[in-house]
């Protein structure tokens, strides 16, 4: 075996790392310092966190020194199997805290199988799709993949942590860029957008703004897009019209049926027409584009029923929140609201180090785990919020970067992996505390509070520069 | 190569626009918008209200008329109320359940205006109260007890002087910025005229609190706390025994009572009966609509607010104007049968001899002789009409201070009415009228309306021989000095040396044994003392009872009003009441031989002679 050359490490991600566990225990230490002061103490939390961080940085060096690269792929299977156990474990002798029971604990250490499970699925995914006969286009291959992806997904979401499970939606990114189909995304961004209009509006809008995409889409496909788009507006102010004919007195009849329902009828006649047609003439993508829309109509009828049976009544109230739909500061709202006030009063320099009043007074919840972005926000300001995003950023575009630069598929694919779950996190987190996503507790990876999100992101990360060194060794 | 290579910027370029998004929302909410500092502020520090204890409100001697006990208001958070039993929480504070409810559903209705608030949930409660809710108080979460000062009085004198405290209302705050809700304020008497004395300065402890509202710690170590500057104690010139003496003589009768110290305009004793017992005005609140509506107009302080005619008593004024114009000397003799006949006119005397010196007249009051002063007053040669000759009258009685407010610090004084020539004309015709047309003001009847403090400084500015200073309740101390204006001397527009001649008439009306003196029931053992009678006549019922007194006759101490409504004679009930406060102030306790007549002004009960209007 050639030597390593140690030279070859990436420097400027292991910086980035360190800085923002630095950084991240500062905060942490503003957000749990009592008024006595310091305290050495295992019961105070900036205490235990530099006990993690020590310990996550003797594992990084372990990692990124005794294991070879080889070991990880050769133990994709049992790891994962290994982690699936766990979590499904965990349901049921788990320690429950904030209303999730997804944590194992051991005296005073507490761990979270969930944490965990997203380094075992990486390198499992890595390892399938770096196989040399793997194509998307391969329905065994692809649903294998969905299937690896939907375990420890579903069983995440038995434990209640939502926000765990969203992550690994992030892997489809992964499979769009080793060649899965990107309609699968563009199809789950336009459910989403569904979702939203419709709760905002109505079925009636929803199913408009839906009929007026799809007759612009097949204007294009046509090759005649303006034809298609003035056609479109035309029908589009015909079925506006829709609820107004139905004051008519002549036209009672019409009231038999709600306005969504008439508009869902005669555009989903049509489009069963075209889509039998198109099917005729071999028309795939005309075809696609009719399924699609009819699946866009169900998707829309299926709304009221997804919200109000499936999603838990805080679940609910969250998204309401977000939507301006409720307004409820004392409520549910009002981990929203005192977040961003607490990252609002920052202003562009902030409060300074341990200057902060909203965080440290207990007026953000779970401010030194999921809402330590509000310490940030609060005390450094802009400064320090965009200094994070921009330390993210360098960081998931560096190992973006450098995956694609991988010789080695295998590490390739785990470089993505390891992008992916960091921008999730990142997003869905940042997101949730300036209010432009529900509530999802989710921590923000190396900068929050907690053992198991820290050692995680450790080892997810470290793995990777592990392989990358090994890459450009030879 | 990889043949999804391409993707790779794909996915890139939505990561930064994602990242984007992220830091244009930041922007946002740390620089554009200002509101999230705005609650940020009002999130974490707490202006915790140090309320200064209201200055005391002590008498001449030191005695302490007002002074505050500790009381409690209970405080609630809402927000960190939890179920409570408040069938138990009512029997401490002796509440209605329905009152409670009532609250809790306005606080629910509130809830986001409310926020993590603390309001106050019950005013004043006792300190037994307090205690007992202090041992419980585990079982009312949300509930604490904050002290406050309540006023108390130790001595049972002066409610109408003294005045009364509450509690600011919306109106008062608009008109009075300084002022925040949960203040007090004085509103009547001595309370509302030293308000800016009485209250201290307030002050604040910053702290910052949690979003539960709980307090965390002193901001910044206390460095931007202020404390509170206690009132200072305002010092009265009251007498509070006399004032609780004066208040007994006049219990159960409607007037009033004044005493003044003649050498310094210092109100000795103020009396407006009936009044508000001291033990009303700590909880002003519950009585006060039963006040209002007494039809004896408790909350009423006659001694500046009801002008009524002076009645004889103004005779002195005509005879000391009479001597400084010349038209009248105190030998000049004038003839009186039963009255003053002049054509179809008469004005009515009692039988005495005939006819009489200008003592004598004081001392027998007699009607007839100031027809033929305040006659030979307007109709003076010296004056080209009686118009002329009446304005002439009004600067000399103006001198006196009467039909003018005279500038005392005691709220709600009133000018009182003095007849002006315009009135006549509307009358009588322009011009039309002659001296004979308005005879009645000649024994003080008629258009003047003197209040009782017009006529108490009438005797001290007698009893000074000319001069008299503004009158005043506050007394001069190092630590409240008074106003200057009431350190200055008002002279009047008669020479000292004709007060004299007056002063001997008044000697006479109380210690004349010859026969004739009207006012010996006001003799005083051991002091001479000068006074006048009155009797206001009144439209309505009995004539009002008047006299004003000031003894010693030679450097008086103790210069004395008293006003009786519906008593008849001045000697009835105003002579008896007047000579009583002073005996009491100048010996201290009323001889054996007058006791009698102490007992008799103690059981008079005059309140069924006064009409008032039954509600």
């Amino acid at each position: 075996m050639p030597e390593l050359n140690y030279k070859k490490l990436d420097w400027v991600a292991v910086t980035l790392y360190l800085v923002l566990i630095v950084f991240g225990w500062m905060n942490i230490f503003s957000s749990s310092v009592k008024e006595t002061g310091f305290l050495f103490q295992l019961s105070e939390k900036y205490v235990m966190d530099l006990i993690w961080m020590g310990s996550a940085i003797v594992l990084a060096i372990l990692i990124l020194f005794v294991v070879p690269s080889k070991f990880w792929p050769a133990v994709s299977w049992p790891f994962y199997g290994l982690l699936v156990l766990l979590l499904v474990a965990v349901a049921f002798v788990g320690v429950e805290v904030n209303g999730s029971k997804s944590w194992f604990a051991i005296g005073p250490f507490r761990l979270q199988p969930a944490e965990f499970s997203k380094i075992s699925t990486s390198i499992l995914l890595a390892f399938l799709m770096s196989k040399y006969e793997f194509r998307f286009s391969k329905a065994k291959d692809f649903i294998r993949i969905l299937v690896v992806l939907a375990i420890p997904m579903l069983a995440i979401l038995l434990e209640k942590e939502t926000g765990s499970a969203l992550v690994y939606l992030g892997f489809l990114i992964v499979c769009y860029r080793e060649g899965m189909t990107g309609w699968i995304l563009v199809a789950g961004l336009l459910a989403i957008l569904f979702f939203i209009l419709t709760l905002i509006f109505s079925p009636f809008v929803a199913i408009l703004v839906l009929a007026a995409l799809t007759g612009i889409a097949a204007g294009f496909y046509n090759h005649q897009p303006i034809p298609g788009a003035i056609a479109t507006v035309i029908v589009i102010t015909f079925l506006a019209f829709i609820p107004r004919l139905m004051r008519v007195e002549s036209l009672a009849f019409l009231t038999r049926f709600a306005p969504e329902v008439w508009a869902a009828l005669l555009t989903g006649v049509t489009a069963v027409v075209v889509a039998v047609l198109s099917w005729l003439h071999r028309q795939v993508a005309l075809r696609n584009l009719m399924l699609g829309f009819l699946l866009g109509l169900a998707l829309i009828f299926s709304v009221e029923f997804v919200f109000e049976h499936v999603l838990k009544e805080h679940q609910r109230a969250r998204i309401e929140v977000l939507l301006g739909i409720r307004e409820d500061p004392m409520g549910v709202g009002y981990n929203v609201h005192q977040s961003l006030v607490a990252i609002g009063s920052g202003g562009f320099a902030g409060k300074g180090f341990l200057g902060g009043t909203q965080t440290r007074f207990d007026f953000v919840p779970e401010q030194s785990t999921d809402f330590i972005f509000c310490t940030i926000g609060e005390e450094w300001g802009l400064l320090g919020t965009f200094f994070v995003l921009v330390l993210y950023l360098s960081l998931i575009l560096r190992l973006i970067g450098s995956a694609e630069k991988q010789k080695d598929s295998f590490a390739r694919v785990y470089g993505w992996c390891v992008a992916v779950c960091l921008l999730m996190h990142v997003v869905i987190n940042i997101c949730m505390t300036i209010g432009l996503m529900p509530v999802i507790g989710i921590p923000l990876p190396l900068l929050s509070y907690g053992g198991s999100s820290l050692w995680a992101f450790t080892i997810l990360l470290f793995i990777y520069l592990r392989l990358d060194m090994e890459g450009k060794s030879y | 190569m990889n043949p999804f290579q391409n993707r790779r910027s794909i996915v890139v370029a939505a990561v930064i626009l994602v990242f984007a998004v992220m830091a244009f929302r930041l922007f946002q909410v740390q620089i554009i918008k200002k509101e999230y500092r705005v609650t940020a502020e009002n999130n974490a520090l707490k202006y915790e209200t140090i309320y200064p204890a209201r200055g005391r409100i002590l008498d001449r001697n030191g005695e302490v008329l007002v002074d505050n006990k500790l009381t409690y208001d209970i405080m609630v958070t809402p927000f960190d109320v939890k179920e409570f039993d408040t069938l138990a929480f009512c029997r401490i504070f002796d509440l209605d359940t329905g009152f409670v409810h009532e609250k809790f559903r306005e606080y629910r209705m509130y809830r986001t205006r409310i926020g993590y608030q603390t309001l106050v949930f019950k005013r004043q409660v006792t300190g037994e109260q307090y205690n007992m809710f202090i041992e419980k108080s585990f079982l009312f979460p949300g509930f604490t007890g904050v002290p406050r000062t309540s006023r108390t009085y130790p001595f049972n004198a002066g409610g109408n002087l003294l005045g009364y405290i509450s509690e600011v209302d919306a109106n008062y705050i608009k008109d009075h910025p300084e002022y925040r809700s949960g203040d007090y304020v004085g509103k009547t008497g001595m309370e509302e005229a030293y308000e800016p004395l009485l209250r201290g300065e307030k002050g604040y402890s910053i702290f910052l609190r949690d979003a539960r509202g709980r307090i965390k710690e002193h901001y910044n170590d206390g460095e931007y706390d202020k404390t509170a500057i206690p009132g200072v104690d305002v010092t009265t010139t009251i007498d509070g025994v006399l004032q609780a003496y004066g208040e007994k003589l006049m219990q159960n009768k409607v007037g009033s009572l004044v005493a003044i110290e003649p050498a310094t305009g210092e109100i000795l004793t103020m009396v407006s009966s009936p009044g508000i017992d001291v033990s009303q005005l700590s909880e002003i609140n519950k009585h006060y609509r039963d006040l209002v509506t007494d039809p004896y107009k408790p909350m009423y302080n006659r001694a500046v607010m009801s002008p009524q005619p002076p009645g004889s008593v103004f005779k002195l004024v005509n005879g000391l104007i009479g001597l400084q114009e010349g038209v009248l000397t105190p030998n000049t003799m004038y003839g009186c049968h039963r009255g003053y006949v002049v054509g179809n006119l008469r004005v009515g005397c009692h039988g005495h001899p005939s006819p009489i010196n200008m003592y004598q007249s004081i001392m027998m009051s007699c009607n007839a002789y100031y027809c033929y002063v305040f006659r030979s007053i307007l109709d003076n040669p010296r004056y080209n009409s009686v118009q002329e000759g009446f304005e002439r009258w009004k600067e000399y009685t103006a001198s006196f201070g009467f039909g003018q407010k005279l500038g005392t610090d005691i709220p709600g004084e009133k000018a009182g009415t003095m007849p002006t020539a315009e009135r006549y004309d509307r009358l009588h015709g322009k011009g039309r009228w002659r001296s004979i047309s308005i005879i009645s003001l000649s024994i003080g009847q008629g258009e003047i309306g003197c209040t009782p403090l017009h006529l108490a400084n009438l005797a001290a500015t007698i009893a000074n021989r000319g001069f008299f200073y503004t009158p005043h309740l506050q007394k001069d101390t190092p630590d409240s000095p008074i106003d200057e204006r009431f350190k200055e001397r008002h002279y009047t527009m008669v020479d000292t040396s004709h007060f004299v001649d007056i002063v001997k008439g008044m000697e006479l009306a109380i210690n004349y044994t010859g026969g004739g003196a009207t006012a010996t029931i006001a003799r005083v053992p051991g002091v001479i003392a000068c006074g006048k009678t009155g009797t206001a006549q009144n439209p309505h019922g009995d004539d009002h009872s008047v006299f004003i007194t000031f003894a010693p006759k030679d450097d008086p101490k103790i210069a004395v009003v008293a006003y009786v409504e519906n008593g008849g004679f001045g000697a009835t009930w105003a002579a008896p009441i007047a000579s009583l406060l002073v005996e009491k102030y100048l010996n201290g306790e009323i001889a054996p031989e007058r006791k009698y007549l102490e007992q008799r002004v103690f059981d008079g009960n005059l309140l069924h002679k006064v009409k008032v209007k039954k509600r």
